[in-house]
């Protein structure tokens, strides 16, 4: 996942910050938040806190209930139940009109029959300011997101992507102290999408206007987030950096929804023990008691593949098969562009498949082929342990 | 993570503070909704109470004194009751009154004589009582002493009482029950005609490749700019007593379901053509290339494909029909003759008989088919958008030159029709006297030497129809946008959006007799529009609020959601926004909108013929109040007036709307 490689958070770091964190006071608080529609519960207790400046994404599954924390904040469609404070003030019940906000939708809601410029001095007028400055203010903007010669246009002359970029400059017009977008890139082709992540990103650090995105593309929360809010079925699973939720996904179901997890059923022994099938295989620390059905996980690349399962260490010649290391047969392989997907079957993992990516490198190195036996570990700081998901 | 229970935790709920614009659009809203109350519901539940109210003398309640002739009363205490057993002159059924009915009371005294010196004490036997003395309204307990000549002019007063004694009375009078058959008769009738007409017609425009498709199409609509009653004025002249081609009814007379049902198909056409058209236009082109590839014979498909596809459109247009039929008055009112309709029965009882409970009941039992058939119609539509939301291809026709031909002398034929009406009318107007003197005159267009208002009547039907146009756009566009476009409130917007759909289903006469009751009452502090022009526009503006309402919501549903958080997280008011872009982007609607209430302004006689006064006489009524009289040459040239006022305000609507998107809405363009 080059995402994680780029993304300048390493866990080291990530830890660091967050003990910074908590002692500052956030900008943005959620406590104790529910919203119910009649009798369904769309969010179930949430609580959050984001930092001034910060770029935050709320990531799940459709329907988990992303648009409406998002409009909860905003103050569009009130919470049931919890409060929201955003720069000290308590603003829970609140409309929208006395929050401090600038928001950005999926269709981002252009007025059709007003020019660029004036969608963007939408909001800039009866605010005190006199007609030049309105003009400067808007121009000021335009030149932000590079479009200075389409201010006499209408929404419809414009692209997608252009058109989302004159919705994001009428959000920011005002100097709001959060900005909220909702799916912002989704209605735009992937290209587009790829370079306005970095657009937008690179404003919100230049104007360093504390975010909140909604959307449920990993990706897109993967590169662009500073802190990751992970949801499902409206409760939060994670709250975490790009590279937390990636490597230490707090439950099941962070670990499935982001990037690729092989899946097996297992029994769980002592701390750092599991059964899988025959085998027993040590892995990361975890308090399960012994016996108890669980999930044992490990993401693709993490599988090591050692050839013919034979290591020499030394001058003795002794042969030492390393920790969680065991043979399999290469059922299929695929070739992805940059690695091969393998499929690799065992008696051990009787039922279910293992799924492997392996550089082109090694398996040059190994001469992989379907049908060939080789022997592969798993490292045991990367094999997880989670309670079965529900669903 | 922790298991999280599904249930709300106790605790306060989060209550919104209001902003000021939800204040303004609550307040908006209440405005809007007490509007509709007051002109609407209050109205129909006046009349509705009416209809149960019946009234009766009360004989048992009165109690007289008679003296000697040297005025010496002796105690003896009489009541009309007794007297009556005595004498018998009154009869029990003759006890049953209307509100405004009095008895005088001394037809139970035989050999009274206002000249002889007997004095008379007269007083209620309860509080409830009431007599008259002159036009002075006596109640309460006490005696009354009155000489011979002003006894004569004592008075009993009905009392009233609630029961379905009304209904009772019309159902066990055929000549009031019969009404019903003739309704649901020539309803059925003329829906059956029109609408296979209609759907012929719609057929060739949309699936032939015929020549001349505007120019039908522009023909079909012309009957929506005349009076319903306008039909009814030809037809007299074609197939009256000294009618052109009356020969051709082989001795059946016009006058009479005949020519309400030919009338009918005439004004009822554009309708139920537009909305067959619609249905039609909207069929998915690829089912019929499966059936052309599946060698499906064209009868086949047009029973496979065709039919299904429009069935949403055709039964909706019968219902449409079938309710403008059966709660039209013109039309029947000039050429019904014997044959008593609902529609006409409510008008007889009221303007004729003075009977406003009777006219009460009749509009309920005429309410009953006409909410029925806009309910189906309600769930029709409904269907049907769900098929237009699906659509796909539409449908390319094919040119075929012998159906191409079959279906262009069909419509002629249609056209000829339509036009010929309108011709025959011009025509009636323009010559001096049918069928003695056929030199052209103007004389006809003279319209101050006739009753009806003059001139004066079509001056006061622009002046309704502009003042219609303008207020009722605006309270209506704006209450659209109200119910569409605030937050929250969820049961004030249902009541709302349900109190907008009620005057469809509401007839004019009803809602006329309605307005009589309500408006007309003194006690009603709204009592002074009575006999105004307000009350015209008013009454004209709800009886047509459901058609404009849902053009309304249809445009203001195509706008973004998001428009009003975009505008309220700017901190801009929701006003500012309405008038910068709602308004601007939703002009095309309005402005259909607009002549929508101008054209039925201009043709609607139903509600108005009850509400008009000597001051506010208007064309529609006037070509009706001509005709009544006789005078039916300049009936017609009046009839045509409006039609000419409203192709001329329809061309101007064109002209305007193309020149609006031109300068406003360049943005459309791309
Ligand atoms: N107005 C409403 N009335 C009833 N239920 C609603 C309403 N709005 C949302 N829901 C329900 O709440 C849940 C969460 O909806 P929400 O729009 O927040 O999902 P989301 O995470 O934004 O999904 P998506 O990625 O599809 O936009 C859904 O199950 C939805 O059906
Ligand atoms: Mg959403």
């Amino acid at each position: 996942m080059s995402a994680v490689a780029d993304n300048p958070n390493t866990l080291l770091g990530g830890a660091d910050l967050t003990e910074a964190t908590t002692e500052a006071r956030p900008y943005l608080s959620i406590e104790g938040l529910w919203k119910a529609f009649g009798d369904f519960i769309a969010l179930k207790d949430i609580s959050l806190d984001i930092q001034e400046g910060e770029f935050v994404c709320f990531l799940g599954p459709s329907g988990c209930g992303k648009t409406t924390l998002l409009r909860a904040i905003a103050g569009l469609d009130l919470q049931t139940k919890g409060t929201t404070t955003q720069a000290g003030k308590d603003i829970s019940s609140l409309p929208p009109s006395s929050r401090d906000f600038g928001i950005v939708f999926q269709s981002y809601a252009l007025f059709p029959n007003l020019t660029i410029k004036k969608n963007i001095a939408f909001g800039l007028e009866n605010t005190g300011r006199s007609k030049s400055e309105v003009e400067a203010r808007v121009s000021e903007l335009l030149e932000l997101v590079g479009l200075t010669d389409q201010g006499s246009k209408y929404p419809a002359q414009l692209s997608g992507g252009q058109q989302q970029r004159i919705a994001l400059a009428r959000a920011i017009a005002t100097s709001p102290g959060l900005l909220l977008l909702d799916e912002p890139l989704s209605a735009l082709d992937a290209r587009v999408r790829v370079r306005l992540r970095h657009e937008i990103k690179e404003l919100q650090r230049k104007l360093g206007v504390t975010t909140v995105m909604v959307t449920h593309d990993q990706e897109e929360a993967l590169s662009m987030a500073d802190r990751i809010v992970v949801m499902n079925h409206g409760v939060i699973e994670q709250v975490g950096y790009p590279t937390e939720v990636y490597r230490d996904p707090a439950t099941l179901f962070v670990a499935d929804f982001i990037g690729e997890m092989n899946q097996i059923p297992a029994i769980s022994g002592l701390s750092g023990q599991v059964q899988i099938g025959a085998a027993d295989m040590i892995c990361r620390p975890h308090d399960f008691g012994e016996g108890t059905s669980v999930v044992a996980a490990i993401r693709p690349e993490d599988v090591i593949p050692h050839g013919d399962g034979i290591r020499t260490t030394g001058a003795d010649d002794v042969i030492i098969t390393p920790e969680n290391a065991f043979e399999v047969t290469v059922d299929e392989m695929e070739f992805l562009g940059s690695f091969w997907r393998c499929c690799l079957g065992s008696e051990r993992f009787s039922n279910s498949e293992l799924i492997a990516d392996f550089s082109i490198n090694a398996v040059r190195r190994l001469e992989l082929a379907e049908n060939k036996k080789l022997t592969i570990e798993l490292p045991k700081d990367r094999l997880m342990v989670f309670a079965p998901g529900v669903g | 993570m922790a298991e999280i229970s599904s249930t709300l935790p106790d605790g306060p709920t989060i209550k919104g503070r209001l902003s000021q614009d939800d204040i303004i659009m609550r307040f908006g809203m209440v405005m809007i909704a007490v509007y509709l109350v007051a002109t609407m519901v209050l109205p129909m539940w006046t009349m509705l109470s009416k209809s149960f109210s019946t009234y009766h003398f009360d004989l048992a309640g009165y109690e007289l004194q008679v003296s000697d002739d040297d005025g010496a009363f002796d105690g003896t205490i009489l009541t009309p009751a007794a007297l009556n057993t005595e004498l018998g002159v009154v009869e029990p059924d003759d006890l049953t009154a209307g509100s405004d009915s009095r008895m005088g009371l001394t037809q139970f005294f035989p050999d009274f004589s206002f000249r002889s010196p007997v004095m008379y004490r007269v007083r209620n036997t309860s509080d409830t009582g009431r007599f008259l003395v002159g036009s002075e309204l006596k109640t309460g307990t006490d005696w009354l002493e009155l000489d011979s000549n002003t006894f004569r002019r004592v008075q009993m007063r009905p009392v009233k009482s609630t029961g379905l004694g009304n209904f009772v009375n019309y159902f066990s009078t055929p000549a009031l029950f019969n009404s019903i058959k003739n309704s649901l008769f020539i309803a059925v009738i003329s829906t059956v005609i029109t609408v296979s007409l209609a759907f012929w017609f719609a057929y060739g425009l949309n699936r032939s490749c015929m020549r001349y498709k505007g120019f039908f199409r522009l023909v079909a609509m012309a009957p929506i700019l005349v009076p319903s009653l306008l039909p009814g004025i030809a037809l007299v002249y074609l197939f009256g007593n000294q009618g052109m081609l009356k020969e051709l009814l082989f001795g059946a007379s016009i006058y009479g379901p005949i020519g309400i049902v030919i009338g009918s198909v005439f004004f009822t056409f554009p309708h139920a053509f537009i909305i067959i058209s619609t249905a039609l236009a909207i069929s998915d082109a690829r089912l019929y290339e499966a059936a052309v590839s599946l060698r499906s014979t064209p009868w086949r498909t047009f029973w496979t494909v065709t039919i299904p596809g429009a069935r949403y459109g055709l039964i909706s247009a019968a219902f449409v029909v079938f309710n403008l039929v059966i709660t039209d008055f013109g039309l029947p009112k000039v050429i019904g003759g014997q044959f008593n309709v609902l529609a006409v029965d409510i008008y007889k009882q009221v303007i004729g008989q003075q009977n406003f409970e009777m006219g009460a009941v009749v509009s309920v039992v005429l309410v009953v088919p006409a909410i029925l058939a806009f309910a189906i119609d309600r769930m029709v539509q409904s269907k049907q958008v769900a098929l237009l939301s699906a659509r796909s291809v539409p449908y390319q026709p094919a040119p075929n030159r012998k159906t191409d031909n079959i279906f262009l002398v069909y419509s002629i034929a249609v056209a000829t029709f339509i036009l010929g009406i309108l011709v025959i009318c011009q025509y009636a107007a323009l010559i001096k006297f049918w069928p003695y003197d056929l030199s052209f005159s103007l004389r006809n267009y003279e319209f101050d030497r006739m009753d009806g208002g003059g001139w004066g009547s079509y001056f006061n039907s622009i002046q309704l129809a502009f003042l219609t146009a303008i207020i009722g756009t605006c309270v209506i566009f704006f209450g659209a946008y109200l119910v569409e476009k605030s937050n929250g409130f969820k049961t004030g917007r249902a009541l709302f959006q349900m109190f907008a759909m009620l005057p469809m289903a509401i007839p004019g006469m009803v809602l006329g007799l309605a307005y009589i009751f309500f408006f007309n009452n003194p006690d009603n502090p709204l009592n002074f529009v009575y006999g105004t022009m307000a009350i015209l526009v008013i009454c004209t503006v709800t009886h047509f609020y459901t058609v404009s309402h849902l053009t309304a919501v249809t445009a203001l549903k195509q706008m973004d959601r998001e428009f009003e958080s975009v505008a309220a997280s700017l901190k801009q008011p929701t006003l500012k926004l309405f008038r910068r872009v709602t308004v601007p982007v939703c002009m095309p609607a309005i402005l259909d909108i607009s002549i929508y209430l101008f054209v039925n302004a201009m043709t609607t006689v139903s509600a108005v013929v009850f509400l008009y006064s000597p001051t506010t006489t208007l064309a529609s009524i006037a070509v009706l109040n001509m005709d009544d009289a006789g005078d039916i040459a300049p009936a017609a040239a009046m009839g045509m007036m409006i039609f000419y006022t409203n192709a001329g305000a329809r061309i101007i609507h064109l002209i305007l709307t193309r020149k609006l998107l031109g300068r406003t809405q360049a943005w459309r363009a791309r």
